[in-house]
């Protein structure tokens, strides 16, 4: 074999799937981020184990196309409930969230014990942790199988998915660029122009769901939150201009998935020891690291836009 | 008042004109708008002339924002017709600007002026495409207009709230409308930027536009505009200066919040 | 015996010393939660609890190693209720320092926080899983909450630690109280703001740390929020919600426990968030104060109030009326027939309503700033608010009515 077969086997998958999915995620939360719903992608998240369980016993089977439907529907029935009971109830938003995703993952949990999912995979570690170790690209027998169509077909499902559903989010992003922008910036006057305020936002979350759950199948779901809340944030703390904090998100999500598993894989190794430890609990620290960083070192890590004194 | 006829105009000396060619820009009736249980704004009637300039004026939590935004649709309204132009809203937006009040967005959002200007040009941009070159050049020319075409490449955050204002109204110019909504544009602005405001509006009125500003300044009524809506939840009066601001309006909005002087003063500044 | 027959034993405390046990444990959790919760809701940061819930992962982690590696066992329930407090407690600090020191807001700082303890909370454990004491170490009953061979010793901690919560949540209400309802005016009696929130953040540490192990860490944040959320729809006073609160938490905490012992597939933690999440949906719909019904009516009730209103002050100034709604109310109440025709009641009733509104308006040009007329709200009759006399006296001073 030649020199780095055996990263090309059991490591490329998990980066580029890891990478995928971080910048995924990282996309529509800087929207979020924007709109002061960051936690949007921590409900969202949660919620993915009781629509998972529900599309098991529909469907009886552990297929990706149902687990992954019954996720997304989960996810937005929790939006829809949050903003139920946000307008009806008259509760505040954080309160509604809190309300709505604690109650769908307790019956989530409730389901899983009392339905028969012994023998099959879901448990609610595997939501939490993903299993990005295990997606190895057995028919790779070094650099060279990345122009050989036959090994290429044997790449993880995992990556092809999230390829597509990456592609949707940019291009939902780029369509309805100026839509999000304005809303997000002046709901008032976007909705005096005649732009649907509450179609974008809920067509953002959509999208945001959409990418949680390609995610979330592959990398679990404490990636899932980290990428939405902290590649946008450390981006926000870099610069003044949406296109490129958008850019910068792009560029931490990478290098957060990059040297998260990275990190989980080898860093032990360093240490002497033999066992690799949580890839997906690795990349959201990184994240987190980076962050921190920015909240001590960004170029623009301080508020501007209080008023100044009018000269 | 029925829908089809009273297209008509009422001349400052009581005359009644027809003027059948152009539709009132914006007509309302009935407006009540409500938060809970308490209306906000109840049962209003307004007429807003072509080419008028009118200030809507009222104490505080009278409802004078909430009567712009239900008019637009921005709040729920429980009861109420309103019409832009003879016609509904949905049919009319693009010759209505509406400038929210400067402190209801976040000026720590990452966009530059230019950037904000452009979204005025949204409608004329158009679904799935970006503005270009000739976008850009229309926006520094709103921006020229009120005094900020060095600006243009600068981070809204670092600029001042008269700065701010002045921005907010070169997005509403770059919408060409007709009509133009303001709320409270002269709040908290310096006197440079009143200026600066002040000329922007009457060229848009002498270039035939109309021009709707919620107004908490009485001191300035007289001198900004030609006409004035008194609201304390309900309309108290509408019509020309010389006749709907008067001490008898103002005491009837104002109540004894208003010394008896101080409108005194204010009937001086606009005789 | 019948699972019913279980579930009553156990709610009157006959399952056996250890489940009564943990169900008081989990009723004075639940009181706890649900008081310390209600000063948090109503200070806006329920979410702030849900960071602070998930910060305590690696605390319990890095207290597991150190025990274990000082040759100690490391599941010693202390040892990681003392870890998972550190760790939470610097998971605030985080969130309220990225809060205060840069641009992120509130909701930012919380989603990082509780994602990235988390995330590291895992690392440590699968190095944990790798250590020669690990075997799993059980400590991924901390996620999810179990009662099932729970230790006596760890019951009775819990329980007793629950009681000192619920001691501290009446100790510390008064300050919280006025802090909650209106900070800056807290601040002026000389208390110290800043030292209550910490104090209630606090409470709610210790709210989740005692309920790691009954309920987990990804719900314990669901009995600091719930309770108030619910409680908030039967009153408008802060010391009535608390306590409504404080009842649906232990409600739910001590229902729950009870409940889950008698049913082997019933987790403790799910059980009690759902019965707590049934009281709330109870609420939302039911309350007569702000439930879901109830507000429906009454804004109907009002929206008929303001056509009629509007209707007839349209009447008696001979306006056209085209709002169906108003047209509607009008010939239900047969104040116009199916033509569109005032009838005699309705000319009546226009009559009646066109007279109140000159008294109004007339009363509040002469009065504006009396607080009786403050009142006005286009709808109530003056004579419902002002005595009789003062309606003649007004009716003396109304304006002619102009003729037409």
């Amino acid at each position: 074999m030649e020199v780095g077969a055996e990263f090309v086997q059991l490591s490329l998958a998990p980066i580029v799937i890891g990478t995928l999915a971080a910048i995924a995620c990282a996309l529509p939360g800087n929207f979020l981020l924007l709109r002061r719903q960051a936690l949007i992608g921590d409900a969202i998240s949660h919620v993915a184990l009781p629509g998972i369980v529900v599309a098991f016993l529909v469907t009886g089977t552990i297929a990706t196309w149902p687990m992954m439907i019954g996720a997304a529907g989960a996810a937005v029935v929790a939006v829809a409930l949050i903003e139920l009971i946000k307008r009806l109830g008259r509760v505040e938003p954080g309160a509604a969230m809190g309300v709505v995703f604690t109650t769908l993952f307790a019956a989530g949990v409730l389901l899983l014990e009392q339905s028969d999912t012994s023998g099959v995979h879901i448990d609610v570690e595997h939501a939490l942790y993903g299993n990005l170790e295990s997606l190895i690209w057995f028919d790779a027998v070094g650099w060279s199988s990345l122009a050989d169509p036959a090994a290429l077909a044997g790449l993880p499902p995992q990556l092809f998915r999230l390829a597509i559903v990456l592609a949707v989010i940019v291009v939902f992003l780029v369509a309805f660029w100026k839509e999000l922008a304005i809303s997000t910036f002046d709901p008032g006057f976007a909705q005096a122009l005649g732009i649907r305020t509450g179609a974008v936002g809920f067509a953002l979350v959509v999208a945001s769901a959409i990418a949680a759950v390609a995610a979330f199948d592959a990398v679990g779901s404490i990636i899932v939150i980290a990428m939405f809340v902290c590649p946008p944030a450390t981006a926000r703390l870099m610069t003044d201009r949406l296109g490129r904090q958008i850019a910068w998100s792009v560029l931490f999500a990478t290098t957060s998935a990059i040297a998260g598993y990275v990190f989980a894989g080898y860093g032990p190794l360093w240490f002497g020891s033999a066992d690799a430890v949580s890839a997906a609990g690795m990349i959201a620290t990184v994240a987190g690291l980076q962050l921190g960083l920015a909240c001590m070192i960004g170029p623009r890590r301080q508020r501007t836009g209080q008023a100044a004194a009018p000269h | 008042m029925t829908p089809d006829a009273q297209l008509e105009l009422v001349t400052a000396d009581g005359r009644r004109v027809s003027t059948e060619s152009a539709p009132c820009p914006l007509e309302v009736r009935g407006l009540t708008v409500s938060y809970g249980e308490k209306p906000a704004v109840f049962s209003v009637d307004a007429r807003f002339p072509s080419g008028s300039m009118t200030a809507i004026v009222g104490p505080n939590g009278a409802g004078k924002s909430t009567f712009l935004k239900g008019a637009l649709g921005i709040v729920r309204c429980l009861a109420g017709e309103i019409r832009f132009f003879g016609r509904p809203f949905k049919e009319t937006r693009r010759d209505v600007a509406y400038v929210p009040q400067r402190a209801s967005v976040d000026w720590d959002f990452p966009a530059r002026v230019i950037d904000v200007v452009m979204m005025g040009l949204y409608r004329e941009v158009g679904l799935f495409r970006f503005a270009g070159s000739r976008h850009r050049a229309r926006a520094i020319e709103c921006l020229s207009r009120v005094g900020m075409q060095d600006f243009a490449d600068r981070q809204i955050g670092q600029l001042s709230g008269g700065q701010q204002q002045r921005v907010f109204l070169a997005r509403a110019l770059a919408q060409d409308a007709e009509l133009y909504l303001l709320d409270e544009p002269f709040a908290g602005v310096d006197a440079a930027t009143e200026h600066a405001i002040v000329t922007v509006l009457k060229e848009l009125k002498a270039a035939g536009k109309t021009v709707v500003c919620v107004h908490h300044d009485l001191s300035t009524v007289s001198a900004y505009f030609d006409r004035v809506m008194l609201i304390n939840m309900r309309k108290q009066a509408e019509g020309p200066i010389a006749e709907a601001f008067t001490p008898e309006t103002l005491q009837a909005t104002y109540g004894g919040r208003l010394a008896a002087s101080q409108i005194d003063e204010l009937r001086l500044g606009s005789a | 015996m019948t699972t019913l027959d279980f579930f009553l034993q156990a709610l009157t405390l006959q399952g056996g010393y250890n489940s009564a046990l943990v169900a008081v444990g989990a009723g004075l959790l639940g009181i706890a939660g649900g008081g310390a919760g209600a000063f948090v809701f109503l200070r806006k940061r329920a979410l702030v609890s849900d960071a602070v819930t998930h910060a305590t992962l690696p605390g319990v982690a890095i207290a597991f190693i150190i025990m274990a590696l000082l040759g100690g066992d490391g599941r010693w329930l202390p040892g990681l209720i003392l870890g998972s407090a550190a760790s939470a407690a610097i998971g605030l600090m985080a969130v309220e320092w990225i809060s205060a020191k840069t641009r992120l807001g509130e909701d930012a700082a919380i989603g990082a926080v509780l994602s990235v303890f988390f995330g590291l909370g895992i690392v440590l454990l699968t190095v944990i899983q790798t250590m020669d004491h690990g075997k799993q170490a059980g400590l991924d009953t901390f996620l999810l909450g179990s009662t099932a061979g729970m230790l006596i010793g760890e019951a009775v901690l819990i329980a007793a630690a629950g009681a000192v919560a619920v001691a501290l949540v009446v100790a510390l209400r008064r300050p919280m109280t006025m802090v909650a309802f209106d900070p800056e005016y807290a601040a002026t009696l000389g208390i110290d703001v800043r030292r209550t929130d910490l104090a209630m953040m606090g409470l709610a540490l210790i709210v989740t740390v005692i309920g790691l192990k009954i309920v987990g860490l990804i719900l314990i944040v669901a009995l600091l929020i719930i309770p108030p959320v619910a409680a908030r729809f039967w009153t408008d006073r802060v010391d009535r919600l608390i306590l409504i609160s404080a009842a649906i938490g232990g409600v739910s905490g001590y229902t729950g426990a009870a409940l889950s012992a008698a049913a082997a597939d019933m987790p403790t933690g799910p059980i009690i968030v759902l019965i707590a999440f049934a009281m709330f949906a109870l609420s939302l719909a039911f309350s007569p104060l702000r439930g879901v019904l109830a507000s429906a009516l009454r804004h109907r009730r009002f929206q008929h109030r303001v056509h009629l209103r509007q209707g007839l002050l349209a009447l008696a100034r001979g306006e056209a009326i085209y709002d169906r709604l108003t047209l509607r109310i009008l010939r239900r109440r047969g104040l116009i027939r199916g033509d569109g025709v005032v009838t005699q009641d309705g000319r009546g009733a226009a009559g009646r309503a066109q007279l109140d509104e000159t008294r109004w308006t007339t009363a509040r040009r002469l009065r504006a700033d009396d607080p009786v007329l403050e009142r006005y709200d286009g709808l109530t009759p003056i004579d419902r608010i002002l005595t009789t006399d003062q309606v003649a006296h007004l009716d003396s001073l109304l304006p002619k009515p102009e003729s037409t």
